[in-house]
């Protein structure tokens, strides 16, 4: 049965219910009704393990609330006390190893970010949640970073120490996709308590500066990165309660300014037409009160679609093009995105790295911590349209999406875009036949060939067998050194969307085809699917140290479905 | 309905499409604390107690599901908990529970868990747990430890092998699997204990 459906069967009989004239209060003495709000009995139950899937959240009015756009973090000139290459116990800082490579990318920007608890509206008709959030807001602010400008973020954990529900107050900061040395990176055990800080230290450079010094491969550079917290076990519950970001790079190609002089710019549409959306789905309890399934090992859906942190938001356009950096935050659910007027995208990146040349697409899918950015031109459209951003994607489990594309009539209208004006200067943004090249494959770099296979355990979640032990490491590529790893996942319907830090991969295949031409591209999240055999390869540069593959469906990866790798001399 | 036509009806499901049994009788309500329904269950060391005012209130606690005859993942995964029991040390018995349930109530008496608990060297501190077909089932479904395959689901040699750890005082809960190093899965439960205590 459709979960929509089913949701709403659920909430008649619970309007049944009370007009039966029980109060929530007998229901709940009667053990009828939980304090979060499911229904429980003895017998009669179904092969489903309780939880929020048997929860509906109270109904909210769509597209009353203008999208939220994250503020742009703004850099400070210095801190107190003053970043060092060696970690700074006596200040209260938890970084157990010194930054590396600090002297050839001293910061030239400064940030101070609080992780903190924060009262948030996810919509007018709810009551305010508390949640966390970076600087108290989620999504986080936005950093601007520019290639050849090092940052360093400063992060201080103030969570609430005695916080009681779901969230533990440790974090552990991940810059998604950053080429960042292994202490900055945000590694899963890297995690510190509340009332101390960590400094994360991004050089934002480009990978393969070792080979090509200074600056990388510029072949290599990245757009559309983001945040998040990755306190291992717990990652679900930390990004579930508020903590991500969008962290967005820009180069003298990608500079993030449609009017740029400069004839290499690609001149995208920037500033208040580069728009990122972060989409989120929850589930609310009876009070308005976002609620997290401790129990689930499988995956949790939620039947409230957030935007940027509001459910289902309007925004108003102009005629013209926009840039959006579509970004899934999960934490299960797959999407497959559509323009309801039948338009449609022009795709211009992959997981934030702008492809070759641009793709237009009739719709796209993102699984979780996938990105993709896309050029949306409204100029053929009147004032006074309303254009909807939808999900056809049928997804009934936290095993995966069916795979069915459900008819635009059972479509989730995620965000409305209202064309309400003409655009007030002429618009200058174009796209440009080419974008950015794919760096070369050489295989003949490649000196080792890995295979992981993902696979259901006893409802845990497993690699080769094994479950994630932090001081276990699976695999020890050599800097400097190229490899191909195959993912392998032989277990029918269930999905992951696999995750390998530090560096992005080429797919080289999936069961023996060439990629679709959107996967030409470079990645860090692949989708692999049922019975599927995916071959990548990836290169391993710059910085030494640990860090992780997971399945990016973040229950998975907290129920074990992680593996550690260090990149070794 | 009425109020007295839904008592009668005596039950809901606890599940998503939430339809009314047809039947009447024989399905009495469980209390519900919380997240935990507060079913009677009896200890290897013959007591009975209730599921959350006597284990799960205000404690630090492992929860995971077990069978005696278990030839599959269980003897492992005891033995693993052994070792687990052993890291933790003293605090076992004192702040931290640990508590194994039976999948097979009728079979797994506190007789025979008895035995087993002396076999694998269970130490104070850790109760094998088990109760009335419908209780255990009830614990079972309310903690997720359910395959959604019923197929998987059904056949009990392939039963959901994981531990749930957490602290009720402070609402936190998490899991693991039953295999973990045990080091590592002592580690995890001590982080359960919240700011009062150093990591």
């Amino acid at each position: 049965m459709n979960r929509h459906r089913e949701a709403e069967i659920a909430r008649r009989n619970r309007q049944e219910l009370i007009t039966a004239k029980l109060s929530r209060r007998e229901l709940i003495k009667l053990g009828l009704l939980t304090s979060s709000g499911f229904l429980v009995a003895k017998r009669g139950l179904s092969t489903r393990a309780a939880g929020a899937e048997t929860l509906s959240s109270p109904p909210t009015t769509p597209f009353v609330v203008p999208l939220p756009t994250p503020p742009i973090a703004e850099p400070r000139t210095s801190l107190t006390p003053a970043p060092r290459a060696e970690p700074n116990p006596a200040a209260g800082e938890a970084r157990t190893a010194t930054h590396q490579r600090w002297d050839e990318f001293l910061p030239e920007k400064f940030y101070e970010i609080h992780a903190r608890e924060a009262a948030h509206s996810f919509h007018p008709e709810l009551p305010l949640n508390t949640v966390w959030g970076y600087d108290g807001i989620s999504p986080g602010p936005t950093y601007r970073g520019t290639y050849g400008q090092p940052v360093l973020v400063r992060m201080h954990n103030d969570l609430p120490p005695n916080h009681v529900g779901f969230g533990i107050p440790q974090i552990s900061t991940h810059l998604h996709n950053g080429h960042t040395a292994s202490e900055s990176d945000g590694f899963p055990a890297d995690f510190f308590d509340s009332g101390f800080f960590y400094d994360q230290h991004y050089p934002n450079v480009c990978a393969g500066f070792d080979a090509s010094p200074p600056a990388g491969d510029v072949r290599e550079a990245l757009s559309t990165l983001w945040y998040h917290d990755h306190r291992f076990d717990f990652t679900s519950q930390n990004v579930y309660k508020g903590l991500a970001g969008f962290y967005l790079l820009f180069d003298e190609r990608d500079s993030g300014e449609e009017t740029d002089p400069n004839p290499l710019a690609f001149r995208l549409p920037s500033g208040e037409f580069d728009v990122p959306l972060m989409f989120a789905d929850k589930v609310f309890d009876s009070d308005g009160q976002v609620y997290f399934d401790f129990f689930n090992l499988d995956g949790i859906l939620g039947d409230k679609f957030i935007v940027n942190g509001n459910i289902q938001p309007f925004f108003n356009v102009a005629r013209r093009k926009y840039r959006f950096r579509l970004l899934n935050t999960g934490p299960s659910r797959f999407y497959e995105f559509f323009l309801s007027n039948g338009q449609p995208f022009v795709q211009i990146s992959n997981d934030g790295n702008l492809l070759p040349q641009p793709l237009p697409r009739s719709s796209i899918r993102l699984g979780v911590a996938e990105r993709a950015d896309v050029v949306v031109d409204f100029s053929n459209t009147r004032i006074g349209d309303r254009i909807f951003l939808e999900n056809r994607l049928e997804q009934t489990s936290g095993r995966g999406p069916t795979g069915k594309i459900l008819p635009q009539a059972s479509a989730t209208q995620l965000l409305r875009f209202d064309v309400d004006r003409d655009p007030a200067e002429p618009d200058r943004s174009r796209i440009l036949p080419r974008l950015r090249d794919l760096p070369i494959v050489d295989m003949r770099e490649v000196v080792a060939t890995r295979t992981w296979r993902f696979e259901r355990q006893n409802g845990a979640w497993a690699i080769n067998g094994k479950f994630f032990n932090v001081n276990e490491v699976r695999a020890t590529p050599r800097r400097g050194t190229a490899e191909v790893w195959v993912l392998q996942n032989n277990s029918g319907d269930w999905q992951h969307p696999i995750h390998i830090h530090f560096e992005e991969f080429r797919i080289l295949s999936r069961n023996g085809a060439p990629p679709p031409p959107d996967e030409v591209a470079r990645k860090d999240v692949v989708r692999l699917q049922g019975n599927e055999e995916i071959r990548l390869f990836l290169r391993f540069r710059d910085f030494l140290g640990r860090y992780p593959m997971h399945c990016h469906n973040v229950v998975h990866e907290d129920h074990a479905m992680m593996l550690r790798w260090d990149v070794v001399p | 309905m009425n109020r007295r036509t839904f008592l009668a009806a005596g039950a809901v499901s606890a599940i998503g499409c939430a339809t009314f049994e047809r039947r009447t009788g024989a399905h009495e309500a469980v209390e519900t604390r919380g997240r935990f329904p507060n079913v009677l269950l009896r200890t290897h060391e013959g007591r009975t107690v209730r599921f959350y005012d006597d284990l799960i209130r205000g404690r630090i606690v492992t929860v995971n599901f077990m069978y005696a005859r278990c030839q599959n993942i269980c003897p492992g995964m005891t033995s693993n908990l052994a070792l687990v029991q052993r890291a933790l040390g003293a605090r076992v018995g004192r702040d931290i529970f640990m508590y194994s349930i039976t999948l097979k109530p009728d079979q797994d008496t506190p007789d025979v868990l008895r035995s087993y608990a002396a076999e694998h060297g269970v130490k104070p501190g850790w109760l094998f747990l088990t109760g009335g077909r419908d209780d255990v089932e009830l614990l079972r479904r309310q903690l997720g430890f359910v395959d959604p395959d019923p197929a998987v689901d059904a056949d009990t040699s392939q039963h959901i092998g994981v531990v749930l750890y957490g602290n009720d005082a402070l609402d936190r809960w998490a899991a693991c699997p039953a295999l973990t190093d045990p080091d590592e899965m002592a580690k995890y439960v001590r982080w359960m204990d919240g700011p009062r205590r150093p990591a």
